[in-house]
This record gives structure tokens, sequence and C-alpha cells, in this order.
């Protein structure tokens, strides 16, 4: 019996987790030469990881499947498609994730936790190559769809094949675009090659991105005929728990799946997701009457929050959160039309290219009185633009709030204050409208930073677009966030995966948001600067995960010197739960719902 | 009587046209799409939105996709729902006979209080009965259901703890369970809306009942000896009801197309959510399908209507 290295990793695995005889383990290692104390560590270190909260000593860890009675979950908004590569929002991925699953997932911390894979490929184990061109996963083989079918390579190659088809439509297009080919090595062992040297590996197949889909249902479905499939709707999957009946912006309700790959889990015996509402009063049922064991996304004023969470029988979970809530300047001179568009890269803005004035802006800005009095637990103020995961935040910026010495650079700009308090210079206001969309906390985020510039002399207007408006893509409309036809603007964006390469392109020279690319450019204040252009080519080819993270925290310093946006809340994932609840280990990386398999309910 | 419906009947299929159009071009004009979601994840690029925009025909010329949408109504597909993919007319049957319920069971309540109070109020008009019922009346009539609704959900479910206010449409219970369960969570949502509708039938059907009153013939049939009770039935109500089914009557299609802020508050799935969320996700093809059932059933109603007078009123005559 030969034995490499994956295959132990396995034999061990399914030791600690009392799938294979541990006596004939210990046998068989000793036999080759192992000793007993070497053996129970190995064995030690490979239990699977702690949740991130200690758990109270008094708690109970079940031990077999099932018997857990009902999960009660409460989205605000309710899923509407159970396919996560058509889906266009996330409440369906997490719909979605309770059926499916996918390759591999992430931990709280941006670590990679295998799941339909028997491990995760890395230089060590061969599963990555050296050039960065292809991975290598080896499948758990015991898995089985919930129609009893095996769930083997073919389903993985499927799944590539339907998501990177133009005609499917599907939103996961981009995560798969990059894959060249895939080769079947056995049932149960893929080899993705990738068309470029790729560092961001971890993308396809991974996350509420990576849902394998099955082939034997889906086949007839790809392309054009993708929205046709009945099983956007009663999904057939891999996960800890089965479709029982889904109403489509209502309700989806789950039963065990009793043949699941992982033993003794799930703990419950159904699941139900509640859709609709508003974020209030699924806070209240969470917190305040128990109706409920778990909210997503509460996205509530804090002090109302604690108020419900005084009701004792739920509480409110913080898990560090990888978006930011900023202000963008824009470069472009948003009032003045060149060729059809106005924030034309032919016309500068008339002040705000000022270094001065936009480091007066960035030292007016009371970060910490936004994040403490609108966002309470749910965010914190932030000195960069890139703020996770740690291994890519950088330590060298800082901040300050100093509105006198912004008044100060104003000042020593040469901008004088006229009658009226407002700055002026050479017949120029100092006058700039800030918009961002409709939503309380933004509309008293706005009403801060208006207060405090008039204050140093600079008159502000106000302005909010409906969210569904000023996001969309609508190249027709002006008041998108991306044509930016305002001096100022806020939002908030994150990294979406663990690799910030897609998102510090928001910031290069060629994704210039223009009415040549219909808008659909990133780069929305429309700055740009060579080296910071050179710092990202770098990046998008770096394999040395140090080096890499040397560049996107040079890339975040820039960002920061230069002004371009000024970060102000970092934003953590908030939700309800119950106070009996266990094991949801929330990551901001992925869905809500991706360790459901391993939620249960305390005694 | 047969040509005059066939008449109405013609007419209504211009007015139904031009209805669509109307619809058709606001909704076409309103900005937004459904992807805003997308455009805030870096890890999608752009040209899928704008790939999923072609694919549903979003960036054709509005006239194009006018004539589209009405060939494929006159072939009955309503369309594809943008968010669930999958057609309009599966989203609005599932979510129908949760709607009907509810709604159903408001106006039934609302019949049941207003009839009776009305009659009565006007039977003796100022009486204290009366001053209590128009009062009464009044108020619930200016209250609006978002805040009766939330109301009763702070003393029913939060201080009490008696009802449940959050409608589920997956009861697992049977028989008799099964009829309790939806009579608990229904409660709330019905009286809110039922006493809503009655606060303002219950006007109605007074102010007609005391015009009745004055008119000669009652005098007469109270002069020829019938008693009180036969007066009021036979001949007051009969005649006062041509007003009321006016108001009932087009008030019927909205227990098809649902209350949209009650099953907000509720999360009653019924189409009037369907509807909400269609709207904020700029799901066009089901917002289109929710408000042109809606018109079409108005424009029926108004006509059913007008055949109850004749029935309730023989001097109305069909030519």
């Amino acid at each position: 019996m030969s034995l490499d290295e994956a295959a132990l990793r396995e034999w061990v695995h399914r030791v600690v987790h009392g799938l294979a005889n541990r006596r004939a383990f210990l046998r068989y290692m000793m036999g080759l030469g192992l000793s007993g104390p070497f053996l129970s560590h190995l064995l030690a270190t490979s239990t699977p990881a702690r949740a991130q909260t200690p758990r109270p000593a008094a708690d109970f860890v079940p031990t077999k499947r099932g018997g857990g009675g009902k999960l009660r979950l409460l989205w605000w908004q309710a899923p509407t498609i159970l396919n996560t590569h058509l889906a266009a929002g996330g409440k369906d991925l997490d719909a979605s994730r309770v059926v499916y699953e996918p390759l591999a997932a992430f931990d709280p911390d941006a670590n990679f936790v295998p799941i339909l894979a028997a491990d995760i490929p890395s230089l060590d184990n061969g599963g990555l190559a050296q050039d960065g061109r292809s991975v290598t996963w080896r499948l758990k083989k015991d898995v089985v769809w919930h129609d009893g079918k095996p769930c083997t390579a073919d389903d993985v190659i499927f799944t590539w094949e339907f998501a990177a088809d133009p005609a499917t439509g599907a939103t996961t297009t981009g995560t798969y675009a990059d894959i060249d080919h895939i080769d079947k090595l056995d049932e149960h062992t893929v080899k993705v090659v990738f068309k470029e040297p790729t560092p961001f590996w971890y993308d396809a197949f991974f996350g509420h991105r990576g849902h394998i889909l099955p082939k034997h249902l889906f086949a007839q479905y790809k392309g054009q005929e993708a929205r046709n499939a009945p099983y956007n709707l009663k999904p057939v999957g891999t996960g800890p728990y089965k479709i029982v009946e889904f109403k489509p912006g209502d309700v989806a309700l789950y039963e065990i799946n009793t043949q699941y790959h992982v033993p003794n889990r799930p703990f419950f015996d159904a699941v139900e997701l509640k859709g609709g509402g508003d974020a209030t009063s699924a806070a209240r049922a969470v917190l305040q009457t128990g109706e409920f064991d778990f909210a997503w996304n509460m996205q509530v004023e804090h002090q109302v929050l604690s108020g419900l969470e005084r009701g004792g029988k739920g509480k409110v979970l913080i898990t560090p959160g990888a978006s930011i809530e900023h202000i963008q300047v824009n470069f472009t001179d948003p009032w003045t039309e060149v060729d059809g568009e106005r924030s034309s890269l032919k016309k500068p803005h008339p002040f705000q290219t000022d270094p001065l004035i936009r480091q007066a802006y960035a030292l007016a800005i009371d970060r910490r009185t936004v994040a403490e009095q609108l966002y309470g637990t749910g965010g914190q103020p932030s000195s960069n633009f890139l703020v996770a995961p740690p291994r890519f935040v950088s330590p060298n910026t800082t901040w300050e709030c100093d509105p006198k010495k912004a008044a100060a650079l104003l000042d020593q700009a040469g901008w004088k204050r006229g009658s009226d308090g407002v700055r002026a210079k050479d017949g120029q206001r100092l006058k700039l409208v800030y918009q961002t969309s409709v939503n309380p906390i933004r509309q008293k985020t706005q009403a801060i930073v208006k207060k405090v510039f008039e204050d140093i002399g600079i008159a502000v207007e106000l302005k909010a677009v409906n969210a569904g408006v000023y996001f969309s893509s609508d190249p027709g409309n002006p008041d998108t966030y991306s044509h930016f036809y305002t001096d100022m603007q806020m939002y908030n964006t994150g990294p979406g995966s663990p690799d910030p390469q897609a998102h510090m392109d928001r910031f290069t020279s060629w994704q210039i948001a223009q009415k040549a690319n219909n808008w659909s450019g990133r780069n929305i204040p429309r700055w740009s600067h060579p080296e910071y252009d050179r710092l990202w080519k770098q990046a998008a080819t770096e394999l040395d995960p140090v080096e890499r993270a040397a560049l996107y925290i040079a890339m975040n310093d820039m960002l920061i010197t230069h002004n371009v946006v000024v970060p102000v809340t970092w934003r953590h994932v908030v939700s309800a739960t119950s106070t009996k609840l266990r094991g949801m280990d929330v990551t901001a990386w992925d869905s809500n719902l991706w360790r459901l398999a391993y939620w249960y309910r305390a005694a | 009587m047969s040509r005059y419906l066939l008449r109405r009947l013609l007419i209504s299929v211009p007015v139904l046209l031009g209805i669509s159009i109307v619809l058709f071009s606001i909704l076409a004009l309103a900005p937004g799409d459904p992807f805003g979601e997308l455009a805030l994840n870096p890890n999608i690029p752009p040209e899928v939105r704008f790939n999923l925009r072609k694919q549903f025909g979003l960036d054709d010329p509005l006239v194009v996709r006018y004539v589209r949408w009405l060939a494929a109504m006159l072939h009955g597909d309503w369309g594809y729902s943008f968010v669930s993919r999958l057609p309009v007319q599966q989203l609005i049957l599932q979510r129908l006979p949760t709607t009907l319920f509810v709604l159903g069971s408001a106006y039934v309540l609302a019949l049941l209080i207003a009839l009776p109070v009305g009659i009565l109020s006007a039977m003796k008009p100022y009486s204290l009965f009366d001053q209590v019922a128009t009062t009464f009346a009044f108020v619930g009539y200016s209250l609006p259901t978002f805040f009766t609704g939330l109301l009763f959900i702070l003393v029913f479910s939060i201080y009490l703890g008696w009802l449940p206010f959050i409608y589920s449409s997956t009861i697992e219970a049977r028989g008799f369970a099964w009829v309790i369960e939806h009579l608990r969570q229904g409660a709330m949502p019905i009286t809110v809306l039922g006493l809503f509708e009655a606060a303002s039938l219950t006007r109605f059907v007074r102010s007609a009942m005391l015009e009745v009153s004055h008119q000669d013939y009652i005098t007469t049939a109270r002069a020829k000896g019938l008693t009180e009770y036969f007066t009021i039935l036979k001949h007051a109500l009969r005649n006062a009801l041509i007003p009321v089914v006016t108001v009932v009557a087009l008030q019927i299609p909205t227990i098809f197309t649902g209350a949209v802020i009650t099953e907000q508050i509720f999360r009653v799935p019924g189409i009037g959510s369907l509807l909400i969320a269609a709207i904020e996700s700029t799901d066009t093809p089901v917002v289109m399908a929710i408000t042109f059932v809606y018109a079409a059933l108005v424009i029926l109603f108004n006509l059913l209507a007008d055949l109850i007078y004749g029935l309730l009123d023989p001097r109305i005559t069909y030519g």
C-alpha cells in the first residue's frame, strides 16, 4: 500500500472525524516506524479549527446528526432565485448556499477551508503549479448529490463551462473567464489551467461564486436555456440541507440531508429562510420576540439595535468587515460639458486637483464622530482604503481631524473668505456638490461633513440619489455613481474576495469611467498615476504572497497620501442572533451561511 | 343588453391599450436597473452587467420593447422576471392565494361591520350610537394602515406576545391546527385592513341610507303600514346600495393586487409585496404585469358594477 501525503492527510482527517478505525491507523503508522506521541500529535493538529469565539464550558457540542429541530432565519430581502451563478443579490447567494457548496470557502480570517475538496491545493502538496498557471484539486470521494448521484470531477468541469458561457448570462462569468481549460485527471481530480499565470487562483470554485452544479441535471440548460432550468428554483446540491419548498420573494424551506458528507452534521432537522420586510423589524423578531433565530445584515442604527438587545432573547453579532465607506474626490470638472460628457478627462477639476485642498478635506472630516455616533459597534474610523484581509492592511497611514489645520491649508493655498464666509480665489468660489445614495446613516454623515466644511469656508450642497438609480449601470442616467457628475461622492465598497486585485483596479488609468466606455470603467474619481499603474500591473503577476502584500500596501498608501479618497468608516458585518445559537463563524468573505452545517443550538 | 355589453367590451380594448402604453413608457423612463449590487462587486466585470442589460433587451428603443411585450402578452406570455428568471404568471399565481385570503377576509370583515353599523346609524341619526359610530369611522378613516399596523404589532406581538408579526406561508400543521394558525397570523393584517375599509364604507352606507330615508317612497311605505324592518330592508337599503355597490366593486380589484403597505409591514407574501419588491429591484416585467392586471380588473369591475345597477334598480336600462 503506497501512501502519498495527500492520502495520509485524508486518512488522518477520517480518523479524527471518526470515519476510519483509529486502532488500524495507529498500527499501520507504528509499522512505518512512527512513535505513539508523534501520532497523537498528528491527530491533534488535524482537529478542525475552533470557532473564533470561545464557547462557554457548559455548552453542548452536538455529537450526532439531526435532532436540533427547526432553524429559523430571517433575511429582510427575500431570495428570488436559488442558483448563485444567475443571482444578482447577496440574499440569493445565502439561500443557495444552504443547498450548494463550493470546493473551498473562506473563514473569518480569509483562510481557505476545504468543503468539497479533500484538501487545499498548495505549493507543498503539489496542488499549485510553480508557474501559477494551474491548480490541481482533489475532491472528496464520498460526496453525493441530494438525488443520490455521486459528485465527481465532471460536475466541477461542467460548472466552469456553465458559468463561462456568455450565453448563460451568469453573474459569475468574470470568475471563470480566466480559465483556459480543465483536465479531468481521474473521477475525483481536476487540473484547472489558467490562460495566464494567476496569483488569484482562489476565486473559481471558492466561496459563493464557486457553487458546484450537478452536470446530470443542468447539462441541457447551459447557455440560453439557463433561465428555464427548473433547478434554479428546486436546486439539487450537496449541502447540509435539501430544498423542500421555495417561493421566490418569500420563503425557502429546507430539510436535513441525511447523506451529508461531514459526519455527525448537520444539527438541525429543518431550516426555514423567510425573506422580506425591513431591517428594523427583522432585528426585533430576533432580539426582542425571539420568533426567529438569526437575521442578516442589520442595517439599523446602533442605538435602536442596542435598545432591542435589552430584550434578552438575542444579541448583536459583529464580524470584522472588509468594506470601506469612503468619500471620493472628483479630479475632473463635473460642471462643464466636453464632447457630450461632463466630468470629462479633457477638463480637470477647477480646484480639487490642488493637493492642499484635498488634504484639507481629509483633515476636516471627523471620522470618529461618524463611526461612533452613526455606526456604533458596526463600524470604526479608518485611515486606509484597503481595510482587509489583515495581511494587506497598511500600517503606514494615520488620520486626524483638525479643522483649524484644514483652514490654514486653504489659506496657504490662497483661498480667501468672501463676505458670505465662502472662500474664493481668482473668481472661483470654493463650492461643491456632495452626493450619495438615499440612506438615513449616509444623510447624517453628509450633514456632519457639510457642517465642518462650511465652518472652514467651503460651501456644500448635498444630494441624495435613490440607491436603485445611483448604483445602476444605466449609461443614459447622469445620476449614477459611475457618471460622478458632482464634486464629491460617498458610498461603501470592498474587495468582495480576499484578493484585492480587482478592488485596487478602481484607480488605474485604463479603468477611468467615461462616455467612451459607457461609464463602465471602475476608476470613478478619474485620478491616475503612472506609479500606481505600475504597482498594479506588477501585483497582477506577482506570485510571491509577501511581495504582493507589499504592493497592495504601497497602492493603498498612494491613494491616501494623494487624498484621492477619504476613508470614512470601516464597516463591519452586523447580524442578530438568538443567544442560544452557536457555531456561525460569520465571515466577510463568503455567504453568512457558509458554515451552516456546523451551526447548532445550545441547550 | 348584449349589445350594450359588447359595446362596453369593445371600448375597453383601446382603453387597455392606452393604459399599457402609458404604464410601459413610465416604467421605461424610470431610471435604474436590477444590477446595482453587481456594480459594487469589483470581481464582477462591467461587461457582465452590460451583457445582461442586452440579454434583457433593456438597451433597445422603447417602441421595439413595447411591441415585443405586446406581442408576447397577446400570446399569453407575460414575460420573465429579471431577478427570479421565472415566468411572471408563475410568480403571481404563487402569491394569489395569500392575497385573496388576507384581503378577501378583510373585505368581508369590512362589509360585516359597515353594513349594520351604517344602517343603524342612518336609522337614528345623531343618536348616541350614531355619534359614537361616526366618530370611530372618522378616526379609523384618518389613521393610515402603516400606523395602525405598527401599533397592533407593538401591542399584540411585543407587549402581549399573543400573535406572530411575521406571516408564514409555510405552516406545517394539518387540519384544525392549520386553520387556527392561519387565523392567528392573519388576525392582525386582516383586522388592520378590515377596520380601515370598514371605516370608509360605514360613512358611505350611512350617507346613502340617510339620503334615501327622506325620499317620498319611504314615507309612502311607512304610511301604508309596512313594518320598519320591511321599510328599511326592502325599500331603503336596496336603493341605498347603488352608490355602495360602486364603491365596493371598485375596491374588489385591490383584493387581487394586494395591499402594498400592510403586506410589507406584516411580511405577508402577497401580490402587494411582490409589486413593491419588483419596483425596488426594477424588475419591469413583474411591475408591468401586476399594474396591467390591476387596470384590466378595474375596467372589468366597473362594467360589473354598471350591470348590477340594473338588478338593483329596474328603472336603469341598457340601450
